[in-house]
């Protein structure tokens, strides 16, 4: 009788003690995150293209949080789907080919400008408000500004906005990865020619 | 020597290559022939481009400003030589990239005269500020390598006390020798300009420091020191133990004093300045003779160069020129490296000219400096990190670099990395370490600026939704007052002549509504309309309460109005109930449902053609102001026309199937003849008409209330539309007349 | 011509990793030879098929991994491993055991963990470890005795003959080793005693204090040619001493310092087994920690293992932690206040 009296006692002792310890450590190191939908609205791309199929970034930061699938982002693509992923501890999904394709790099809007009108339509598109200009004047984009989110295309009545890619400056320049030596053939001298 | 004992300092890491210098110090520095033409980067230095004073064709004298520095962290550009502007336009930039950008092109004219030009009496009589703007308009950059513009690193200063100036002689990198050979024959130029900046920054002291395999230039300095009788004695030529690469300007700091540049800060931090001794000799010529920063020594040297030594070149003068007069036979080389062989860049493109920033053109020949072999795996052995003069591990900086780990790359201190090359230099496997890191400091740079403006973008996307959601409510509240003001006017205008009868349909705002019937079903859409809007200003009248906020009485106001307008629209509903119980509802609101009624595709068609003669007016009203939008507004009209052609043809085909199919079942009763279906027809025909009255009238109003600037055009749309709804109706009265008759 | 747009340094110090894999192959010959003087050319036929197998094999794997074969053959390091791995073995266990382990070394413990450069532990001892495991027989019964304790001198073809075919007659030519002497007999008998048999010779144990000596040898060479620092060597002896000297002071019950420092693999083990560079830690710091696990973990086997030496299993256990040390011992980077520590937290 007593030997089990002796068990019972240590282990509610046991189980006291411990829940203590645990309770003292989830007060003491608790973890102050930001809420999941500011974490997940920080790894997307912010370009408000709606691609995803919801008005900009946040909502489908929610949308998200809300278990909506990760791969709809292609301004974002693979990194961004392999960030999410990350962060949320799901599998990475290949990027949802409905919601269109990831670009090679980035783009910016360029407007023709000898060929605006005038007419604002891009201007109430742009998600940005990257776009200048006022009724019957010339419009043009802010370079800096513009996402690239393709939104101000369509809108256009005489399709003068185009969408070329971010050229490189002497500032944004640098040094490609070299080839890994793995991919490297014995008669490959030289370390990564440039090309 | 009589050199005091002086405390040096050594600096973890460093390596000893091959030194190659003695090479191009045999010959005394030759002045390097005018050549054919000057290309002149606007950029170079680091900073904001400098701007363009003069234009193409014009003629500019040796030493004439001829680009200024814009903003602060810029410097300025002077003419190598006179001549005359050729060109300016992108041009080769000597770069590792390759890539161009703008050049001013000046041909000389041979004569090679000075703009006019005075250096000062006396520079003690004059301020440090004065001294720096004089720094500043010599466009003076760092010629030791980096070309950061020299007034920028002086003034930086002002703010802490600096205790220590360091001129850098050391000149680490193997075989460039231009420094030496500027020490050993300009020492006094040197002495001078360390005097002006010991007068613009009073340090306590100034050590120059050079590397103890250039005796000759520490004996010529020391020379020169004893020479000079002015703050002389603040000034210590020291000479450090030979080793890569203690002229990297922390090296040197830590060298000399012992003390450590903080990461991310500059060495004014720590109270020390650095400038290159050719930098001291360039501020001396430009203070006391006038003279701006419009040449600098090149040391021309490798195998391939048929006599190396070292040339006063003209900034801007060529590459391919130089290289021809110094004897650079281009079959030997396989690269041409502008800088030393640890750091230099490789030029592709030899029209690319000499700028402030360069010290050496290297030209060795295949076997001097064979290219690396293919590298290897990397076996952590370890020797990178002994090397690395940063105490970084630059073999984990690899690994992560390799596998794009960005993240713990910079955790590991990437951005610590002077990129000096030692890692590579030592590596075993040939791995090209140091490409490693510019790549990864690139992309993490590229990085951080995506992450900048995608924060950016969020702000910008969020204020402007904020703003949208605004003007928004406020259209709101302006038309929830508008339709109160109109219920009001009702009201009043009920009271005032009260219908005698009662059984009249109640008349609305738009006025000509001719049918007998009360349309129900809008009436009751309006109430709902009205219920909403006055939640709506309820709701916002308890925010403006909350905020306390003046526009709570305003609002208050607003949904009094609007509740009574409410009550009107109720009792009128009761009304037109009432009407609706004796009058014969023979509507059939199915029609409307189809989108491909030809009703329907009528409507658009309408539309279309409306639009399509809107754009032609606008487009003969354009070519008749010979306006330039002519082409655009031609492609408007020409889209639009190919709206109206296949809006027809659907309509067409649409009628088709109409007439077939569904005439018999709609009227099985009718005597069989057409009348019944054209009178319905017709009616349908008003009743359309009266749709697009209303609307116009709405967008008229709205537009009113907007202050658009297309009111007339509106106006117009507005009466042609009532036009077409009263023809409709005499048609459809002359049809039913028709029938009686 | 075409200019070559390189990014810079634009030279390097001479030599490849081949010459680093040649140089500590050569500062290996004088244990090579004095092994061969004291135990016979046992382990000379070792070295050979060690070599033959593990360079078939690196070059099996390049042909399957569609590699160039002489390229990565030419660095050395298959057969680097190779003779570490023979030199490991005991003289005379069979060609099969030899066989197996650097097949297993340079295709398990190398390639599938991605090959040179990549491989976490150190392949010479994943190839004794697994043998030793799982041939102890073999591997406990082979170890010659020295030569002038032998009535006749071990022959090649005598060895060839052990190696390759019938094992009879073997017990005449093999002895337990010092060190697995003095730890069965400590138990029973003083210092003196053991001492007293002619295994340990004159001064510490017939042969092996020599070719201990000649590994170090080796070894400071190697410290003199800057292949490798002297933080690892260091501190596995030191650490190895202390843990004898404090530990261990009483030799009757204990072995004592200087068998645990010069018979054994102990030199081999200091100089050129933990100071792979591969599978050790890299930065100062860390190297100092490893090397010192090494040296308590050989301390701690020999002595309460039932191992007599412990040279593989201490490598190997610290290869686990190379990695980890590395990270929390990376050195205070110029312009710092102080070093970072671990990689960063959260991150992406």
């Amino acid at each position: 009788m007593s030997i089990i009296l002796i068990a019972v006692l240590t282990l509610t002792g046991l189980s006291i003690i411990f829940g203590a310890v645990l309770g003292f450590a989830s007060v003491r190191f608790r973890v102050e995150g930001n809420p999941i939908v500011d974490q997940i609205d920080s790894l997307l791309p912010q370009t408000q293209c709606g691609q995803c199929g919801h008005p900009g970034c946040h909502p489908y930061a929610e949308a998200i949080a809300g278990g909506e699938a990760i791969n709809k982002c292609p301004p974002g693509g693979e990194s961004t789907i392999a960030a999410l992923a990350d962060l949320l501890g799901v599998e990475a999904l290949p990027l949802d080919g409905e919601h269109g394709s990831e670009k090679a790099s980035k783009m910016v809007a360029v407007i023709r400008e000898a060929e605006c009108i005038g007419c604002t339509k891009c201007i109430q598109a742009c998600p940005m408000d990257a776009i200048l200009g006022a009724a019957k004047q010339m419009h043009t984009v802010i370079a800096d500004e513009c996402t690239g989110c393709d939104l101000c295309i369509e809108p256009c009545p005489v399709d003068c906005i185009d969408l070329v890619p971010v050229a490189t400056t002497l500032q944004t320049w640098h040094w490609q990865q070299p080839l890994s030596p793995e991919k490297l053939i014995a008669t490959d001298a030289g370390r990564g020619i440039a090309a | 020597m009589s050199q005091p004992f002086f405390e040096l300092h050594d600096f973890k890491g460093g390596i000893h290559p091959a030194e190659n210098k003695h090479q191009s110090t045999e010959l005394p520095v030759a002045r390097a022939p005018m050549p054919s033409r000057l290309v002149l980067p606007l950029n170079q230095h680091i900073g904001a481009p400098a701007r363009v004073l003069v234009q193409e064709g014009d003629k500019v004298l040796k030493g004439q400003l001829i680009a200024s520095a814009e903003g602060f962290v810029s410097a300025a550009l002077h003419a190598p030589t006179s001549g005359t502007i050729s060109r300016i336009a992108e041009h080769a930039l000597p770069h590792s990239s390759g890539m161009s950008g703008m050049c001013i092109e000046i041909t000389p004219d041979g004569s090679d005269t000075w703009c006019e030009h005075q250096g000062l009496a006396d520079y003690r009589d004059h301020a440090p500020a004065d001294l720096l703007a004089l720094i500043k308009n010599a466009g003076i950059a760092g010629l030791g390598g980096a070309g950061f513009p020299s007034h920028v690193k002086l003034a930086s200063s002002h703010n802490k006390p600096i205790d220590t100036l360091i001129l850098n002689g050391a000149e680490c990198e193997p075989y460039i020798t231009a420094d030496d050979m500027l020490m050993r024959e300009r020492a006094a130029e040197v002495i001078e300009g360390a005097l002006i900046l010991l007068h613009i920054l009073n340090p306590e002291r100034c050590l120059i420091g050079i590397e103890d395999n250039k005796p000759e230039a520490i004996v010529a300095l020391k020379h020169a020191l004893q020479a000079s009788t002015k703050d002389a004695h603040k000034i210590q030529v020291i000479g450090i133990p030979t080793k890569y690469p203690s002229g990297g300007e922390k090296q040197l700091i830590q060298i000399l004093t012992g003390k450590e540049v903080p990461s991310g800060g500059i060495p004014a931090d720590i109270g020390v300045v650095c400038q290159n001794v050719g930098t001291a000799a360039a501020i001396h010529n430009a203070i006391s003779k006038g003279e701006p920063l419009i040449s600098r020594i090149v040391t021309l040297t490798g195998k391939a160069c048929a006599q190396p030594r070292n040339y006063e070149v003209l900034i801007g003068t060529p590459v391919n020129e130089l290289m021809q007069h110094g004897g650079i036979d281009a079959g030997l080389m396989q690269r041409l490296i502008m800088g030393g062989p640890m750091m230099g860049f490789t030029l592709t493109d030899l029209s690319v000219p000499v700028v402030k920033t360069t010290n050496c053109l290297l030209a060795p020949t295949k076997k001097e400096l064979p290219v690396a072999p293919a590298a290897q795996a990397c076996i952590r052995c370890g020797m990178c990190t002994e090397a690395c003069p940063a105490q970084l591990l630059p073999q984990q900086l690899y690994w992560f670099s390799r596998a794009e780990e960005f993240d713990k790359a910079e955790a590991h201190n990437l951005f610590d990395c002077i990129e000096c090359g030692a890692c590579a230099y030592v590596c075993p496997s040939n791995i090209p370490l140091v490409q490693y890191y510019r790549y990864a400091k690139g992309e993490i740079r590229i990085e951080k600026a995506d992450k900048v403006k995608s924060e950016r973008a969020k702000q910008r996307f969020e204020a402007r939704t904020a703003r949208l959601d605004r003007e928004q409510a406020e259209k709101d509240a302006r038309r929830a007052a508008r339709a109160e003001a109109a219920a009001k006017a009702q009201a009043e205008k009920a009271a005032a002549a009260p219908q005698p009868d009662g059984a009249a349909p109640a008349n609305t705002a738009s006025a000509a509504s001719p049918a007998p019937v009360a349309d129900l079903e809008a009436l009751q859409k309006k109430l709902d309309a009205a219920k909403l809007g006055v939640e709506k200003s309820k709701e916002k009248l308890a925010a403006a309460i909350a905020e306390g906020s003046d526009k709570a009485e305003l609002l208050q106001g607003a949904v009094d109005k609007a509740m009574e307008r409410m009550k009107a629209l109720a009792t009128e509903i009761a009304q037109a109930k009432k009407a609706a119980k004796a009058a014969p509802a023979a509507e059939n609101a199915a029609e409307k449902s189809d989108p491909n009624s030809p009703e329907r595709i009528k409507n658009k068609l309408e539309l279309a053609q409306s639009r399509l003669q809107t754009a032609q007016e606008r487009l003969s009203a354009a070519k008749a102001e010979s306006s330039d939008l002519i082409p655009a507004l031609q492609t408007a009209v020409e889209k639009q026309q190919a709206k109206v052609d296949e809006l027809q043809q659907a309509l067409q085909a649409s009628l088709a199937g109409d007439t077939a199919a569904p005439a018999a079942p709609e009227n099985p009763p009718a005597t069989g003849d057409a009348f019944a279906q054209q009178t319905e027809q017709l009616q349908q025909k008003v009743l359309a008409a009266q749709s697009r009255v209303d609307k116009a009238q709405e967008r008229l109003s709205m537009a009113i209330e907007q202050g658009s600037d297309v009111l007339d055009a509106l106006r117009m749309g507005l009466d042609k539309q009532q036009q077409k709804l009263s023809e409709a109706q005499a048609a459809l009265a002359q049809h039913l007349a028709a029938e009686k008759a | 011509m075409a200019l070559l747009n390189i990014s810079s340094p634009h030279t390097s110090r001479p030599g490849d990793t081949g010459g680093v894999m040649r140089q500590v192959l050569y500062a290996l010959l004088p244990g090579i030879v004095l092994l061969t003087w004291f135990f016979g050319p046992g382990h000379l036929i070792q070295i050979g098929i060690a070599a033959i197998t593990a360079l078939a094999c690196e070059a099996l794997v390049m042909v399957l991994r569609k590699r160039p074969v002489l390229f990565y053959l030419k660095d050395y390091s298959a057969l680097l491993t190779a003779v570490l791995l023979a030199l490991a073995l005991p003289p005379l266990c069979p060609w099969w055991v030899t066989v197996i382990a650097s097949a297993f070394a340079i295709i398990f413990a190398k390639h599938l963990y991605g090959g040179m450069g990549y491989n976490p532990f150190n392949p010479a001892m994943v190839g004794f470890a697994l043998v030793l495991i799982s041939f102890p027989v073999a591997m406990t019964t082979s170890w010659t005795g020295p030569a002038e304790l032998l009535n006749a001198k071990l022959t090649f073809s005598q060895s060839l003959h052990f190696i390759f075919s019938a094992r009879d007659g073997i017990d005449a030519v093999t002895m337990a080793t010092p060190l697995d002497v003095y730890k069965h007999q400590a138990a029973m008998q003083t210092s003196d005693e053991i001492f007293k048999q002619p295994i340990f010779g004159s001064t510490i144990a017939i042969g092996w204090e020599w070719i201990s000596l000649a590994y170090a040898l080796g070894g400071i060479y190697l410290l003199w040619r800057r292949i490798f620092t002297w933080h690892i060597p260091l501190s596995v002896l030191t650490a190895l001493s202390i843990c004898s000297v404090i530990f261990g002071w009483d030799a009757d019950t204990h072995v004592p310092l200087s068998l645990h420092l010069f018979t054994g693999a102990t030199m081999l083990g200091a100089f050129f087994i933990a100071t792979d560079p591969v599978t050790a830690s890299t930065t100062p710091l860390g190297k100092i920690i490893y090397g010192a696990g090494i040296g308590i973990l050989i301390y701690v086997i020999r002595t309460y293992g039932a191992y007599p030496d412990a040279i593989a299993f201490a490598v190997l256990l610290m290869n686990f932690a190379a990695a980890f040390i590395d990270q929390y011992t990376q050195p205070r980077t110029y312009g710092h206040n102080k070093a970072k520590r671990g990689l960063p937290k959260g991150g992406k």
